[in-house]
């Protein structure tokens, strides 16, 4: 997958439309298409496997059926050991969204425990899990992924979700922290705070609730990363590579040749399909965006295009940051971090 | 402390978390790794057997700190133990012969796929709803093909089709490497078409991004001043709005770096390049634990270094952080 995360990450723009079936017509265009896009794949992903015209892993013997370019029995032709591609395909695609779907729930999970934890905290504990999760945003994660499952003896579906979301939960939690920090001190908030609402239950049900288009934006940008990665490290070889998903078909075609052999069948289909997974994704994710913030609404229908396309990295969340006010040792950790440079204060000393 | 200084200590934090988790996953993963690596290599001396077992703490010689701090030790003389798949020969000479190779094709591309993205994501912004604006969806779809499949569809379409470039390799079959116009030129060659696929890649997000950025600071007071004012429009865009677009771009510069890298190892491997990537994929397939650990270190040092160049540059490029550099 790609080497960007597209997150947005306006700690203005609170969702305040909920998606009704009757809204359907007036999803932005981006919005529909991407749904669209990914709706077709997760129909593929269930009745995919029921319909496969062969068994994915059988290896027709007969020696014309070997790398057989697509004619009618094999809508996708053959692999070299005379397998049928399109059966393949469909069992990949579910399994590779299985995976992508359950990774994005841990890792969307986690982050929005750390962001918000982090954020509601406060003070040293908020820099200390802060620092953290600036170290693993920066600590290049693919490396680490295929140490962590290269010595896994057993690498199957679960060890690499559970890996997966191991490394999967810094850029979400980046985000849902400066989300939260810009709301903790709304009136509402502090309204329900007075009247003595405890504070799991202002978590859960005033700061939760107005994050819900940022969650849903790190979720589908965290299916992303899952689906990237998986591919990229079934390529690699680090996977179960008896299990069928469109990375190990990748890997088998790699591995056998199929580019040499001008077998195009064989790693076209996987690789568009990756790609097309990854587009209805992006194209959903600017949709969410314009849904939630109508100021990103106008200015695409103003200029024809997607919409603005923020990422964690972009302006907002950093220069948005609420200034606080630190202690001694919150704002020495603080100084250490690439936002203190922005900061008002004194090289980013405690104030 | 300056904010330089600062940032050292935060990736020299960065660098000592990556060496820990190092440290720890073989001593925490279930199984016998250095059993799976003799099994696979009969050849191997028994000296390898407990130097292996020292490095991956199986057997557990000493204690767990005592362990600790003699591979911190090793590390820091650039020395990660002896390579299992092919002994005799250290990881460290392995990747000394891969890591030019990778530093070279990457890192330019990188830096060419950035600043190229940059420039073109200042003309987008500047005239939104513009031409340029209208092959954006066609760039957000190639950013979400992996580089690897990208990769793939270039050698069958440049190299298998139409020969215009090799299939793969770092420079032709037959050349010595050295500091000659044949294996220059021919090494330049190879390294065309995996260049291309990083910079069409990756430069559709730095687009995205500094377009972004761009419309937003647009809309600054400051730049409708100086438009006023009748500055010259390339004075406004340049000196006004793209200077201070730039911040937020090396800042997601230096972060999504790990990814860009990451995306073009596994695309050396396509194109058989012999950088890390492909030294990579051979740890994996041979089980090469030692030679897996030492190039996640070596990358991610790469990465954190990289990101300190970003701060040097950004503080280089911003007048209010090279004030606050001279007052703090």
């Amino acid at each position: 997958m790609t080497a960007v995360l597209p997150i947005s990450a306006e700690p203005a723009a609170l969702p305040q439309e909920e998606v009704t079936p009757g809204r359907w017509r007036r999803l932005p265009a981006k919005a529909k298409a991407g749904a669209v896009l990914l709706g077709l794949f997760v129909l593929a992903a269930i009745i995919g496997p029921m319909v496969t015209p062969y068994d994915p892993s059988f290896q027709n013997p007969a020696p014309d059926l070997s790398l057989h370019a697509p004619y009618a029995a094999h809508l996708l032709g053959t692999t070299q050991s005379g397998q049928d591609v399109l059966s393949q395909l469909l069992v990949g695609i579910r399994l590779t969204l299985e995976l992508a779907l359950l990774v994005g729930m841990v890792a969307t999970a986690l982050s929005v425990i750390v962001g918000v934890t982090s954020a509601f905290l406060g003070g040293v504990w908020d820099e200390v899990l802060s620092l953290l999760t600036n170290v693993f945003l920066v600590i290049p994660a693919l490396p680490l992924l295929i140490v962590l499952l290269g010595y896994l003896q057993t690498r199957g579906q679960t060890a690499t979700i559970l890996v997966l979301s191991l490394l999967g939960w810094p850029w979400g939690a980046r985000v849902v922290r400066a989300q939260t920090l810009a709301i903790r001190n709304r009136d509402f908030v502090s309204a329900a705070r007075e009247s003595g609402e405890k504070t799991w239950r202002i978590i859960a049900y005033e700061i939760v609730p107005n994050e819900v288009s940022l969650i849903a934006a790190s979720f589908v940008n965290t299916v992303l990363y899952a689906i990237g990665a998986s591919v990229a490290l079934a390529f690699i070889g680090v996977t179960n590579l008896n299990d069928w998903s469109l990375g190990t078909i990748l890997y088998w075609a790699q591995s056998q040749q199929a580019l040499e052999l001008g077998a195009w069948w064989w790693f076209v289909p996987p690789g568009l399909a990756v790609a097309l997974i990854g587009a209805g994704l992006v194209l959903l994710n600017t949709g969410i965006d314009e849904l939630g913030n109508p100021r990103l609404r106008d200015a695409a229908s103003a200029s024809r295009i997607a919409g603005r396309w923020l990422r964690p990295a972009d302006p907002t969340p950093v220069l948005a940051e609420i200034s606080q006010r630190r202690g001694r040792l919150a704002g020495f950790l603080h100084s250490f971090s690439r936002a203190s440079l922005l900061d008002d204060s004194e090289g980013g000393q405690a104030r | 402390m300056s904010f330089i200084l600062r940032r050292l200590v935060f990736y020299l934090v960065a660098a000592w978390v990556a060496l820990t988790v190092n440290f720890f996953i073989p001593r925490a993963m279930p199984g016998n790794a250095v059993q799976s690596i003799m099994s696979k290599f009969p050849n191997l001396q028994p000296a390898t057997y407990r130097a292996l077992e020292a490095m991956l703490g199986v057997g557990h010689p000493g204690s767990i700190w005592h362990q600790y701090g003699s591979y911190l030790v090793d590390v820091f003389h650039f020395d990660f133990g002896t390579d299992v798949s092919q002994y005799p020969a250290s990881v460290s000479t392995l990747l000394g012969e891969t890591i030019p190779w990778t530093l070279t094709l990457v890192g330019s591309a990188t830096v060419i796929a950035f600043l190229l993205g940059t420039a073109l994501g200042i003309v987008a912004g500047w005239r939104h709803g513009g031409s340029l604006d209208r092959v954006l969806p066609g760039l957000m779809f190639l950013q979400a093909i992996p580089y690897f499949f990208f990769a793939l569809i270039l050698l069958e379409l440049f190299a298998s089709k139409f020969h215009v470039f090799p299939l793969g390799q770092g420079y032709a079959q037959g050349l010595i490497p050295g500091w000659h116009w044949d294996f220059i030129s021919s090494a330049i060659y190879h390294s065309l078409l995996p260049a291309l696929t990083i910079v069409l890649t990756s430069v559709a997000g730095w687009m995205l991004q500094m377009r972004n950025v761009m419309i937003t600071t647009i809309g600054e007071d400051y730049v409708i001043a100086a438009q006023a004012k009748g500055l010259p429009n390339h004075r406004v865009v340049y000196t006004y709005a793209a200077r201070n677009a730039l911040l937020p771009q090396l800042q997601g510069f230096g972060l999504a770096l790990g990814f860009v890298v990451s995306g073009a190892l596994v695309m050396e491997i396509v194109f058989s390049y012999p950088g890390i990537g492909l030294l990579l994929l051979n740890a994996v397939t041979s089980n090469d634990y030692p030679l897996m650990q030492a190039i996640f270190l070596v990358i991610t040092f790469a990465v954190l270094l990289a990101n300190l160049v970003v701060d040097m540059i950004i503080v280089f490029a911003d007048p209010r952080a090279r004030a606050r550099e001279a007052t703090s």
